[in-house]
C-alpha cells in the first residue's frame, strides 16, 4: 500500500514526539554541569553516584521489593480467579458479575481507584489499627489494580485450551490436583508468565497508587522523583529515569519475544 | 445431592463443582470487594457526609460538598471550580481529538512497512506506553525549559518573553497530555487500519471522492471498532489526569484530578473529595454515553 508523504511526516514526527523528552533526559544523564542546562562535557559521574545515593538505593530496594511481592500474590489470586470464572457453569448473570468486577479495575482512572483505597485503608486502620501507611498498604493498592490483568490474561488462554486435553486427563483417571499440576498448569504457564509480566511492569510503572498509599519509609523510585520535581532535579534523577527507561525497554521487548514465541 | 453431570470429562454434581468454583473465585473476589467495590460505593454515603475538625468524617446528609464543589465557598460564589470542571472535560476532548489526528497516520504508516520493520515501529509505540508517567512528564519541563532550543527558538520569534520556561502552561499541558495518551489511541487504531480492506476505500475514489469522503466513507467505517476502544482508552484516564496538570500546568491550569488530589492528600476531606470523584466519573460516564450515541450515527453513515 502507498501511503502519502504527508501522512509518512506526521507519523514520523508523532513517533519524534513520543521519544524527544525521553532523549533529552538521557543527554542530559551524562551532562557534567550540575545546576542548570549548559552543557558541560560528558560524564558517568552520575550513574556512578547512585550507588552512594542512600535514598535512591532504599527507593530502588522498596521499588522492586513492592513489584515483586505484589506480583506474586496479584499472580496467585488472578490465576485462581480465572479458573474459577473459566473452569466452571456459572449462570449468564453471576458470570456477568464477575467480569464486570475484573473490569472495574480496567476501566476506572487510577486516581478513582486510589480514591477508593484511601477510603478502604482509612476505614480498616480505624477499625483494627493496622494498616499503617507503608509497604503493606502499598502492596494492598498494587495488586487490587493487577489481580484483573492478570485474571484477564490467564483466562484469555484459559479459553483457548481445548476441551479435548482437561478430558484426555479424567479418562486416564487423573484427580483433580493431578490434572492441575501435570495437565492445567504446564498448559497454562505462557499466559500465567505473560500475566505476572503484565502485572510486574504495572506495579513498575505506577505512580499514582502509590503517591497515596505510601508512607514516610516506603518511598519508591516514581515517588522520590515526583518529589525532586519540587526540590529541583539533579543529573541523578536524569540517570536513575534513564536506567528505569532502559529496563522498560528490555521488559517489553522480552514479553514481546515470549508472546510471539508461545503464540 | 445435586445433578449428575460430566463437565470436561470430569463426573461430578453442579452443586460441588459450584463449590469448587467459588472457594477459587472467593481470594480474588473478595479482595476487590473489599478494596474496591465496596470502598467506591461508599463513596456516594460519604459525598453526603461532612469532614469533622481533624480530617475525620461525620456521617451526616448535607449537600454541604455539592455546594462547595459548584463554587458556594465560605468566601462566597466562585467560578474556579466549575472552570476546573469544564476545563477538564474540554482539555480531556482536545486530547483525545489530537491524538486521532495523529494516530491514523502512525497506524497507516505502521501498516504500510514490510514484517520486522513494522514490529519495530510497534515496539516503539508500546515502549512509551509502559515507561513510567511520571518521568515522561518531568522530561517535558526539562524540554521546555528558558535554555532548550524550543523555549529560544519561539522567544527570537518574539513569542514568548526571552528566558522564560514554556511551562506551566496550557500548551505544555496539552504535550504532556498528548504524548501520555498517544500510544493508548495507536495501540487499538492499529489493530483495525490493519484489517483494513483497502478495496472499500478504492471504491471510494473511483467513485471520485477525494481524500475526506475516502476518510469518512472508506476508512472510518473500518476502523471504528479500534477508534472507539481507543477514544475509551484515551478519554477516561485523561478525565482523570492529574500528574500532567500538576506537573506542567500550575495553578491556573488546575483540572478536577488535581481538586481530587488536594482533597485527599493535602486537605484530608475525604466527604469532599468524594464528591468531586463521583462528579468526575458521572461526567466521564455522560461524555462515554453520548459518544456511543454519536458513534453509532457513524456507522450507519
Amino acid at each position: 500500500m502507498k501511503i502519502s508523504l504527508w501522512v509518512r511526516a506526521v507519523a514520523l514526527g508523532a513517533l519524534a514526539f513520543l521519544y524527544l523528552p525521553m532523549l533529552a533526559v538521557a543527554l542530559f544523564s551524562f551532562n557534567k554541569t550540575r545546576y542548570g542546562l549548559a552543557w558541560g562535557g560528558f560524564t558517568w559521574d552520575w550513574y556512578l553516584r547512585l550507588f552512594q545515593n542512600e535514598a535512591i538505593l532504599e527507593a530502588t530496594r522498596n521499588t522492586f521489593l513492592l513489584a515483586i511481592i505484589s506480583t506474586l500474590l496479584a499472580t496467585f489470586l488472578g490465576t485462581l480467579f480465572a479458573l474459577g470464572m473459566e473452569r466452571h457453569p456459572w449462570g449468564r448473570r453471576f458470570r456477568s458479575f464477575l467480569e464486570n468486577v475484573l473490569y472495574l479495575p480496567v476501566v476506572t482512572p487510577d486516581l478513582i481507584l486510589a480514591a477508593a483505597l484511601v477510603v478502604a485503608l482509612g476505614f480498616l486502620r480505624a477499625l483494627s489499627g493496622l494498616f499503617e501507611p507503608g509497604l503493606l498498604t502499598m502492596v494492598i493498592g498494587h495488586v487490587t489494580f493487577q489481580v484483573a490483568f492478570v485474571a484477564l490474561v490467564v483466562g484469555s488462554r484459559l479459553r483457548s485450551l481445548p476441551r479435548e486435553l482437561d478430558e484426555a486427563a479424567r479418562d486416564l483417571y487423573a484427580t483433580y490436583t493431578q490434572y492441575l499440576r501435570r495437565v492445567l498448569f504446564p498448559l497454562l504457564l505462557p499466559g500465567i508468565v505473560a500475566g505476572a509480566m503484565l502485572a510486574f511492569t504495572l506495579s513498575l510503572d505506577d505512580f499514582v497508587i502509590s503517591f497515596f498509599t505510601a508512607g514516610p519509609t516506603s518511598q519508591t523510585l516514581p515517588l522520590i522523583i515526583y518529589a525532586s520535581t519540587r526540590r529541583g532535579i539533579t543529573p541523578e534523577i536524569h540517570a536513575i529515569s534513564t536506567l528505569i527507561f532502559l529496563l522498560t525497554v528490555l521488559l517489553v521487548l522480552s514479553a514481546e519475544r515470549l508472546t510471539r514465541r508461545s503464540a | 445431592m445435586g445433578r449428575v453431570l460430566v463437565w470436561y470429562g470430569e463426573l461430578t454434581t453442579a452443586s460441588s463443582l459450584a463449590r469448587r468454583g467459588l472457594l477459587l473465585l472467593l481470594p480474588g473476589l473478595l479482595w476487590l470487594l473489599v478494596f474496591l467495590v465496596i470502598p467506591g460505593l461508599l463513596l456516594i454515603p460519604l459525598s453526603f457526609a461532612e469532614r469533622g475538625p481533624f480530617g475525620e468524617v461525620v456521617w451526616t446528609f448535607s449537600l454541604e460538598n455539592y455546594r462547595r464543589l459548584l463554587g458556594f465557598g465560605v468566601l462566597g460564589f466562585s467560578l474556579d471550580n466549575l472552570m476546573a470542571l469544564l476545563r477538564t472535560l474540554w482539555v480531556a476532548l482536545v486530547t483525545t481529538f489530537i491524538c486521532v489526528l495523529l494516530a491514523y497516520p502512525i497506524a497507516f504508516y505502521i501498516r504500510a512497512q514490510e514484517g520486522g520493520r513494522r514490529y519495530l515501529l510497534l515496539a516503539l509505540v508500546i515502549i512509551p506506553f509502559w515507561t513510567n508517567l511520571v518521568i515522561r512528564t518531568y522530561a517535558w519541563q526539562l524540554l521546555l525549559a528558558p535554555e532548550m532550543p524550543l523555549a529560544r527558538l519561539l522567544a527570537a520569534l518574539g513569542l514568548v518573553e526571552p528566558g522564560m520556561a514554556l511551562f506551566p502552561s496550557a500548551f505544555a499541558v496539552y504535550l504532556g497530555m498528548v504524548s501520555a495518551f498517544l500510544p493508548f489511541m495507536v495501540l487499538p487504531l492499529y489493530s483495525s487500519v490493519e484489517r483494513l480492506d483497502q478495496s472499500l476505500v478504492e471504491a471510494v475514489q473511483d467513485l471520485y471522492g477525494g481524500p475526506w469522503r475516502a476518510f469518512v466513507h472508506g476508512v472510518l467505517p473500518q476502523t471504528l471498532p479500534g477508534l472507539t476502544v481507543g477514544v475509551i482508552l484515551t478519554f477516561i484516564p485523561a478525565m482523570g489526569m492529574f500528574v500532567v496538570p500538576d506537573l506542567l500546568g500550575g495553578a491556573k491550569h488546575l483540572l478536577v484530578g488535581n481538586l481530587i488530589q488536594q482533597a485527599f492528600y493535602t486537605m484530608r476531606d475525604w466527604p469532599y473529595g468524594a464528591a468531586l470523584s463521583l462528579v468526575l466519573v458521572l461526567m466521564t460516564l455522560v461524555a462515554l454515553r453520548l459518544y456511543r450515541r454519536y458513534g453509532k450515527e457513524v456507522d450507519l453513515a
